[in-house]
């Protein structure tokens, strides 16, 4: 069975097992000891270089965060985390990786190559030595970045990082940090108000249409963000802006939990989109290891006719919480949310989103794909709630779940709270494994029962892989039919 | 870090602090061995009444609704009785009937002579009394829920109904549970219906009571089915405005049963009926069903958690609630798929209409699903009336209100329809009519 053999060695090709190849971390870096007080979140406030009212903020962070006790309500289940055997700051800069491409491990190259990355690309992504050389080759060296920095300044768009904003334009971050997703928000949101180290900031002036698609990718100086990472973006009246986060590349990443907050928020007649691609590092064969990734993401429509659409594909991470949501606020706001999630192997993934319509005329609409193989259990959670004075809310919510393998778990927990007699909900949820009659269809036709596999559950998504932008959507298709290698025959 | 996380323990609330102290002025009383009742005492004790934190009961607060726990009901007075007797039952003529006044079973108001052949039926307080366990108590009514261990502690009557294996019956037999006297009183009463290997049996509840006054009424039924059992069962709640109905249902299915249940509630101030199904056999079938038709501040919940946990059975479900005033809606629907139920097939509906604009309906229709080759769907909708429905029926004559009544009659009929037994349909239809008159 030729067809077989492949398949297992294109899965033993991505195992990731083999991740932790070529990357020595055991090397002198700028960190701060272990554990959290009072004076590590001074430590990093000094680091970063805050100014005093920042440092009060995340003091006043920590000090709520205390007094929290860690969510148990999600369908994700791994031990207790010790809060006091962590690092909170880990300066990237002085790094140790591998050489060159010749030092890292050929699977994941092959991966790279199975992605269709560029060579130099995939010499970032894997943490080669001297990448800011190699990158800004891609990029046609720092000409290239300037001439991007420069198209943005001419549209008067501030594109940089969270803890410059914080130095440089201090009234703008005051006046939205911390609106979206309040400090006490959650018990992973106040830390991460306590101890975020960096993150992107944007804002759009009013009637500006960002010229390009923002990507984290870009920012090259701030690849290793950390493990709070601290997202806020604003679009101004009128104004449009589209962001990337992550890429579709398998990245090395030593950081087991992951506590992001990302706060957008849209005013009159504005629009954001924001697509995220996560494949980070799901664990090895057994389970073990892996990110957790416990991400809290918040759209507010604050102003009339304003629109936030999410859209995701997360393919990676040990265990996903994560619900980007959106509080459609102002009259005729819209809140779209479009999700995949594959898991496989033993991953644990909980996620949603949340529509709440309190404005008049609002309306949101949620296409969650979930899929799950091998081991893991795959939760769809999502509340949508009409205010009383919600007139006119409309929703229209699609989750489809699909099984591979009878080992895994699919759930969906949906939430629909309605108080206007106006408002129109509408909820739809299906559960079901590959149709054999597709299946025999399509190997009929003489394809393999992996590219059969991958052919359906690409039609299965087709959905959510329209809405993402075009360079992205093709990578994504990939990463899916990777991502479920193996879960067949 | 630790140290500093506040332990939070909820003060008691009256109510809790009330039921608390009545079991050991009333366990002398109470029929039957006490050793369980003390254990389920203690649960309750454990665990208090359910509040919004409890998930299962996220959107029926009853640590905040029910502020006073009422004292057990007295037992019934002879002139009680003879009131009782004169009044009908809503299922008249229909089939004979079982009735439990004040949560006290009365044999002299019941039936029992007229029960079809195979069908044996005898007080549960009795049976309790008796030196033998009640075979089969407790085997179908299995959650940990705060409200199914009150009654655990503190059922006082009820009816143990036994179907011989292979007995068809073909009349229905009803149970009342009827309501009397002006002040608030609590029952909790336990009805264990075991339909034999083969059996069939339908069965009505009806719930009447006086109106205004707020009686609390915690109720258990249990089914247990044998193989290729046929149950249907059929609620109608009309009890007085003013009530709290708690009314839980246990099922256990052998293989290849058929269960059908449908419930309508228009009456009680606050009503949670929970359904706990479990499939024990294969190719067992089951349709859950029920309706809602709510004004005022009246509050339904229908919680509904479906146990998959083996292959080939069959779930259906369709819930309709119309909400008028400042009422509130819950349907709260759980579809468990244990690994290696395969071939399950679960379809779930709840459907709502808010005619008040301060009506609210909460929806969370669940599927938890562990094996790979099932079908599970769920829908869940709520919004108004169409209003282009609405322009062509007035374009055509109808006055609005009668518009509303006929759209409303038939957002409501399709539930209904899955109710088999016709002559029961009809009661339950003139209802529901009743409701929409009155609406007009």
């Amino acid at each position: 069975m030729p067809a077989v053999q492949e398949t297992v060695e294109q899965v033993r090709s991505i195992d990731v097992d083999q991740y932790k190849y070529g990357f020595i971390t055991d090397i002198e870096m700028d960190k701060a000891p272990k554990g959290l007080n009072e004076d590590i979140v001074r430590f990093i406030s000094a680091k970063k270089g805050d100014p005093a009212w920042m440092t009060e903020w995340r003091l006043d962070a920590y000090r709520r965060w205390l007094t929290m006790q860690e969510p148990t309500w999600a369908r994700v289940e791994y031990p207790k985390i010790d809060f006091n055997d962590l690092y909170y700051y880990a300066a990237p800069k002085k790094k140790e990786g591998p050489k060159s491409l010749d030092e890292i491990d050929p699977a994941i190259l092959e991966t790279y190559k199975k992605l269709g990355i560029p060579l130099r690309e995939q010499e970032m992504l894997a943490g080669v030595q001297n990448t800011r050389v190699a990158v800004d080759a891609v990029f046609d060296s720092v000409s290239v970045v300037t001439t991007f920095k420069d198209e943005l300044k001419k549209a008067g768009v501030i594109f940089c990082s969270i803890s410059e904003a914080i130095r440089e334009h201090p009234e703008l971050v005051r006046q939205y940090l911390g609106t979206v997703v309040p400090v006490t928000d959650n018990f992973y949101a106040t830390l991460n108000s306590a101890v975020f180290t960096d993150g992107s900031f944007v804002y759009v002036p009013p009637g500006v249409r960002c010229p390009m698609e923002l990507s984290t990718y870009f920012r090259i100086n701030e690849k290793d963000t950390g493990q709070f990472e601290r997202t806020l973006i604003i679009a101004d009246k009128g104004s449009y802006v589209s962001y990337l986060e992550g890429c579709t590349a398998p990245q090395r990443d030593e950081n087991q939990l992951h506590a992001a907050v990302v706060e957008l928020i849209a005013l009159d007649d504005a629009e954001i989109k924001y697509s995220t691609v996560q494949n980070w590092y799901p664990g090895d064969a057994q389970g073990k290891g892996g990110v957790y990734n416990f991400v809290t993401k918040r759209g507010d429509c604050r102003g009339a006719n304003s629109k936030i659409s999410w859209t995701q594909v997360e393919t990676g991470s040990a265990i996903t919480w994560k619900y980007p949501s959106c509080i459609l606020r102002g009259d005729n706001s819209r809140g779209e949310f479009y999700s995949i999630a594959v898991s496989n192997g033993y991953q644990q993934v909980d996620s949603g989103t949340k529509m709440i319509h309190l404005g008049k005329n609002t309306s949101s609409r949620i296409i969650s794909k979930g899929i799950s193989a091998g081991r893991s259990q795959n939760t769809y959670r999502g509340l949508v709630s009409a205010h009383r004075k919600a007139t006119g809310a409309r929703n229209f919510t699609n989750c489809d779940s699909l099984l591979i393998g009878d080992q895994c778990g699919a759930h969906t927990v949906p939430y629909i709270e309605s108080k206007n007699a106006s408002a129109i909900f509408e909820h739809e949820a299906t559960t079901s494994k590959i149709s054999e009659d597709q299946l025999f269809y399509c190997l009929q036709r003489g394809l393999s029962a992996e590219e059969a596999t991958a052919l359906i559950v690409n039609g299965f998504v087709k959905d959510v892989l329209q809405q993402l932008p075009m360079e992205f959507a093709v990578e994504a298709q990939k990463l899916i039919s990777i991502s479920l290698e193996g879960s067949v025959g | 870090m630790a140290d500093l996380t506040p332990n939070v323990t909820p003060m008691r609330t009256a109510a809790e602090n009330q039921l608390l102290a009545l079991f050991p002025s009333v366990k002398a009383r109470l029929p039957g061995a006490s050793a369980e009742r003390q254990q389920a005492y203690d649960a309750f004790a454990q665990a208090g009444l359910p509040h919004r934190r409890v998930e299962a009961w996220k959107y029926t607060d009853l640590r905040a609704v029910l502020r006073e726990a009422a004292p057990l009901a007295d037992v019934p007075s002879a002139a009680l009785l003879g009131e009782v007797r004169a009044k009908p039952s809503p299922f008249a003529g229909l089939g004979p009937s079982l009735v439990i006044v004040d949560g006290v079973f009365e044999p002299s108001l019941s039936d029992l002579d007229a029960l079809p052949a195979g069908v044996e039926a005898l007080g549960l307080a009795g049976a309790l009394g008796a030196a033998q366990p009640v075979a089969n108590l407790g085997e179908a009514a299995v959650a940990d829920d705060a409200v199914l261990a009150l009654n655990a502690a503190f059922m006082t009557d009820g009816v143990v109904l036994r179907v011989a294996a292979g007995s068809k019956v073909e009349t229905p037999v009803f149970v009342r549970f009827v309501r009397t006297g002006g002040e608030p009183r609590s029952t909790y009463t336990r009805v264990l219906v075991v339909v034999g290997e083969g059996a069939s049996l339908t069965l009505g509840e009806s719930r009447e009571g006086p109106a205004g006054v707020a009686h609390q009424d915690n109720a258990v039924l249990e089914i247990v089915a044998g193989d290729r059992a046929t149950v249907s069962h059929v609620v109608l709640n009309t009890e007085g405005r003013g009530s709290i109905d708690l009314s839980t249902v246990g099922v256990k299915l052998g293989a290849k049963c058929l269960f059908n249940t449908f419930a309508l509630a228009t009456a009680p101030a606050l009503s949670r009926r929970q359904i706990f199904v479990h499939f024990a056999g294969e190719n067992s079938k089951i349709s859950l069903n029920g309706g809602a038709l709510l004004n005022g501040r009246q509050h339904a919940d229908t919680t509904l958690v479906v146990n998959h946990a083996v292959p080939h059975c069959e779930s259906r479900e369709l819930y309709k609630h119309v909400l008028d005033g400042e009422s509130t809606g819950v349907f709260q629907g759980k579809i468990i798929v244990q690994p290696y139920a395969q071939k399950t097939d679960g379809q779930m509906m709840s459907q709502a209409v808010l005619l008040g604009d301060n009506a609210t309906m909460n929806n969370k229709p669940e599927l938890e699903i562990f094996a790979d080759d099932v079908v599970c769907a769920h829908g869940a909708t709520c919004g108004q009336l169409d209003d282009d429905l609405l322009f062509y029926l007035r374009a055509r004559g109808l006055p609005k209100p009668d518009a509303e009544a006929l759209m409303l009659q038939a957002f409501v009929g399709q539930a209904l329809e899955t109710i088999e037994d016709e002559s029961i349909r009809g009661v339950l239809e003139s209802v529901v009519e009743g409701w929409l008159k009155a609406r007009m």
